[in-house]
């Protein structure tokens, strides 16, 4: 609903979203600077909003002390694996609830999004047993179903909403052409659903690279992904602020260029059905 | 639109997602369920059996318990408060014609893309720190004592800083959506003589309703849950003052070691979350996709 | 081939039985309209000829076999919906092409088959194009064209013109009609319209709250309507009804008359009435006219013909044109 407005307005309105898109902006910001000084100029008073001799130190430093690649690589097969496998379960679902809708449709869904609101603190002792019991702790497997299972009320929910927003009529001909329920979902309803599907993905992407309980609970140094990598940072007293900073946008950067990148794509399924 | 072999068909498909999550939900409660009647220390393995309620009984009788409880909710209803209202102001705000509308939207969503832990080691370190953060050299500046926040205010700044690590969230639905309100609307209402608040008062605002309901939904799932960023800034304290019901079982858990005071915590909570979301989904639920 | 036979076809959704208890023979070659007001059942009916719903009681045989229980795949039929639904993520050609290529054909025989339906129905020319860059008349025939291509039993329209323009509507209804002339395979249409219904149908079948009212030709519904709803139903203008003591001369709880079955005198005649509204169409001039003890009737005089309101005219029903029902609303024969 934007709208024209007067020069004047328009000045004064682009003024103030600039000031406030950097104010929300300004600690990502303020930590990419710190992660480029030395730590005496990281922790200089009054503070130096750009340091004179500026460096690259804090990186390689960082890469020297740790395993980023593997850390790296972890959150990536984990983030991405949870995420497929939730849509490959979710999807089929999704289905279901959309196109036959029962009474109880409703409460399913709010069913499955209540089981997200059980505090991982709660389950946290169980869950650790049991994932030591069965072989999954500190695995790549085990992760990918745990972050699967904790996203997945919120994978079919916005599936969901997606869905019914396609016609019941043209899965209908898809069915009068002799497509089997396999073609119907594969040739019809996910081609035509490649827009929500797409922010769903990344959405799930984006909440399983940032998880950061079951992650570092469930792990030790194998499948520890980034969050477990930014972790071991922690308590840096002072003197570290540089080499924090650094550590903390390696862990962020990948995800928050993919982010920027499929931003159109990520907002434009986003609506929890909240779009007519 | 079915006949009995899709709605056979629409049953088996959504049997895989029922089935893992009633397990994932089911199998670690059951446990807790056992492990918070049960005398279950790590310091003293030897000593088990059954211990009735007494779990509870210390639990809901600890002085922390009730602050416990106060301070989730203070952080669930001051983070959704704060997102939302922010959230509809900074989304009118970069929905107006502006210069740079796609570069102010990437600003705008970065924060969602920082994990907790960094998000509060980030607020922690770079400008809460009392001496070397940045806050702390604003006040040094105008001549004044640096505020220290996680020490002296700890629950307002761990809800400033999960607000601004969920403030996006909110902003980008809530611009999606008012993004499919048609300007036609909104040119009627002026040509009726509406001002600009009665504009946003009856147009805008309720338009907004699903989309506000979705965030509240959304992001109370998340919140009731969280642990990292108190864990990062202020591990409760000081003393108990930022310790909420996560935490305060995490504290059982890791620190005390006392695996069945955790447990009777946990389904504690449990249950508060299953109040909040019977609470939530009767008011909220109707809201959405009538 | 395309014979279809229903056998006490009764369709409920939960309580509501929609569609009671339904028999009705569909032969081979057979165009058929089933048409009725909005809400009548027509396309549950269509739908479960179909296989997309099931029914709640009795059978359909397709060609003599029992399709009761088969899916909509196995049962050879092939639907055209009113939204078109067609494929909007593939080309005019792959929509065509779908059901070919879920029958398994190689991919040589598939182009042929495109190509050949393409020309029929004046697509060559758009197959390259998605369903989104086509007016509402070419979504049409890229609709019947995925289902030509399958050379079906029978052909399932479900008011397959009802999103098109009125100059539109009236070619794809001649269009529609030579395909059938061409094909001679099996068509049931659904419509609510009866100009559709009587100017397409071989066969009309005439719904109402889910009940047959009649089955027969156009000519024989408007000649010899079973009873009110049909009579009132199929002609346009509507055929005007008269109770009491009128009909009550012609041993009848109602009489009906259709507007045009009226001569119009300013002199003499049956019935003395005033003038109301009048429509001129250059071609034919609509009344309402007031007759004292009857009411409102319309009349249907061809040409121009020059009243005015408040005119004093008399009316006479045209010798054997008078339709008579009983109190139940059935047709005196
Ligand atoms: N899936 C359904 N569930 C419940 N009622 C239905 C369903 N489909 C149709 N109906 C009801 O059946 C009646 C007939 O519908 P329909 O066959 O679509 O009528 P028509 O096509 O003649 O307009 C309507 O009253 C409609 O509300
Ligand atoms: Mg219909």
């Amino acid at each position: 609903m934007a709208r024209a407005l007067s020069p004047r307005r328009r000045l004064l309105t682009t003024i103030a979203a600039w000031f406030v898109a950097l104010l929300i902006f300004f600690p990502v910001l303020w930590m990419l600077i710190t992660s480029f000084k030395t730590e005496a100029s990281a922790v200089a008073s009054p503070p130096e909003l750009f340091s004179a001799d500026w460096t690259f130190e804090n990186y390689t430093e960082v890469w020297a002390r740790s395993d980023y690649p593997r850390f790296f690589w972890n959150s990536v097969v984990i983030s991405i694996g949870s995420t497929l496998l939730g849509l490959a379960i979710a999807i089929p679902a999704a289905w279901s609830m959309a196109f036959v809708p029962t009474k109880r449709t409703k409460d399913l869904l709010m069913w499955m999004l209540s089981t997200k609101m059980m505090p991982a603190v709660a389950v946290m002792i169980p869950l650790y047993l049991v994932f030591q019991r069965v072989g999954l702790f500190d695995t790549k497997i085990g992760l990918v179903l745990a972050l699967m299972l904790m996203n997945l009320p919120i994978i079919v929910w916005m599936l969901y909403t997606y869905f019914r927003e396609i016609p019941g009529e043209i899965l209908e001909a898809a069915r009068m052409d002799g497509a089997s329920l396999w073609n119907e979902i594969v040739y019809v309803l996910t081609p035509m659903a490649v827009p929500g599907i797409a922010s769903t993905l990344l959405l799930n992407v984006i909440l399983a690279w940032n998880e950061a309980f079951w992650t570092i609970t469930l792990t030790t140094t194998k499948a520890a992904p980034l969050s477990a990598f930014i972790a071991s940072f922690s308590a840096p007293q002072g003197l570290f602020y540089a080499k924090l900073s650094a550590a903390s946008t390696m862990a962020i950067a990948p995800i928050l260029i993919l982010g920027w990148f499929s931003q159109k794509q990520l907002v434009r399924g986003l609506t929890f059905g909240a779009v007519k | 639109m079915s006949t009995q072999s899709t709605r056979l068909a629409a049953r088996l498909m959504v049997a895989p997602s029922v089935i893992l999550l009633f397990i994932w939900m089911i199998v670690p409660l059951a446990m807790t369920l056992y492990f918070s009647f049960r005398l279950y220390r790590l310091l003293s393995p030897e000593r088990t059996g059954w211990v009735g309620f007494n779990n509870y009984i210390w639990f809901l009788n600890s002085p922390d318990f009730w602050l416990a409880i106060w301070n989730t909710l203070a952080l669930v209803g001051g983070v959704l408060v704060i997102t939302v209202v922010l959230g509809t102001l900074v989304a009118l705000l970069i929905d107006q014609p502006v210069k740079g509308q796609g570069v102010l939207r990437i600003l705008v969503i970065a924060p969602f893309f920082v994990m907790p832990p960094v998000a509060a080691s980030i607020w922690e370190n770079l400008f809460m720190h009392p001496q070397n953060g940045l806050f702390a050299a604003i006040s040094r500046g105008f001549g004044a004592q640096p505020i220290l926040f996680l020490e002296q205010h700890p629950m307002p700044s761990v809800i400033a800083i999960v607000a601004w690590e969920w403030l996006p969230f909110a902003t980008l639905i809530l611009l999606t959506a008012l993004q499919s309100l048609s300007s036609e609307q909104i040119e009627a209402a002026e040509m009726d003589g509406a001002s600009a608040f009665s504009r946003f008062r009856y147009i805008i605002l309720p338009h907004l309703t699903r989309a506000i309901t979705a965030v509240i939904l959304i992001q109370t799932i998340f919140l009731l849950g969280i642990f990292g960023e108190i864990y990062t800034t202020t591990q409760g304290g000081p003393g108990s003052a930022s310790t909420t019901l996560p935490y305060m079982i995490f504290k059982q858990a890791i620190v005390a070691k006392d695996i069945g005071r955790a447990a009777a915590g946990g389904i504690i909570a449990v249950i508060l979350a299953n109040i909040v979301a019977v609470f939530l989904m009767r008011g909220l639920g109707k809201n959405l996709d009538a | 081939m395309g014979k279809i036979t229903l056998r006490n076809v009764a369709k409920r959704f939960g309580e509501v039985a929609v569609i009671p208890d339904i028999n009705l023979d569909i032969e081979d070659g057979e165009f058929v309209v089933f048409v009725g007001p909005s809400g009548c059942g027509k396309s549950t009916l269509l739908r479960l000829i179909a296989g997309l719903e099931d029914v709640s009681d009795g059978t359909i045989e397709i060609d003599g076999v029992n399709a009761t229980d088969l899916p909509p795949a196995k049962r050879g039929l092939a639907m055209v919906f009113q939204s078109y639904a067609l494929y909007p993520h593939m080309t005019v050609r792959k929509n065509i092409a779908f059901p070919l290529k879920m029958a398994g054909l190689d991919p040589a025989e598939i182009e042929r088959k495109v190509d050949g339906a393409a020309k029929v129905l004046n697509l060559s020319n758009y197959l390259e194009r998605r369903p989104g860059q086509l007016s509402g008349g070419q979504r049409q025939r890229v609709a019947i064209g995925r289902a030509i291509v399958r050379e079906p039993k029978a052909f399932l329209f479900d008011e397959p013109l009802s999103n098109l323009d009125a100059a539109l509507r009236v070619n794809m209804r001649i269009e529609i009609s030579e395909l059938h002339q061409t094909l001679k395979t099996t068509m049931i249409y659904v419509t609510h319209d009866q100009v559709e219904a009587m100017t397409m149908a071989d066969k009309i079948v005439v719904l109402n709250a889910g009940r047959i009212e009649q089955v027969g030709s156009p000519l024989e519904l408007y000649r010899r309507p079973a009873n009110l709803f049909v009579a009132g139903f199929i002609g346009s203008p509507k055929m005007n009804f008269i109770e009491g003591s009128e009909a009550k001369l012609h041993n009848a709880a109602t009489i009906g008359i259709r507007p045009e079955h009226i001569d119009l005198s300013t002199s003499a005649g049956t019935w003395k009435g005033t003038v109301g509204m009048s429509e001129h169409l250059g071609s034919d001039t609509f009344m309402r006219v007031t007759v004292e003890g009857l009411g409102m009737l319309t009349v249907r005089a061809s040409g121009e013909v020059s009243v005015q309101q408040g005119d004093t005219v008399w009316l006479t029903p045209q010798d054997g044109k008078l339709h008579h029902f009983d109190a139940n609303g059935k047709s005196l024969a």
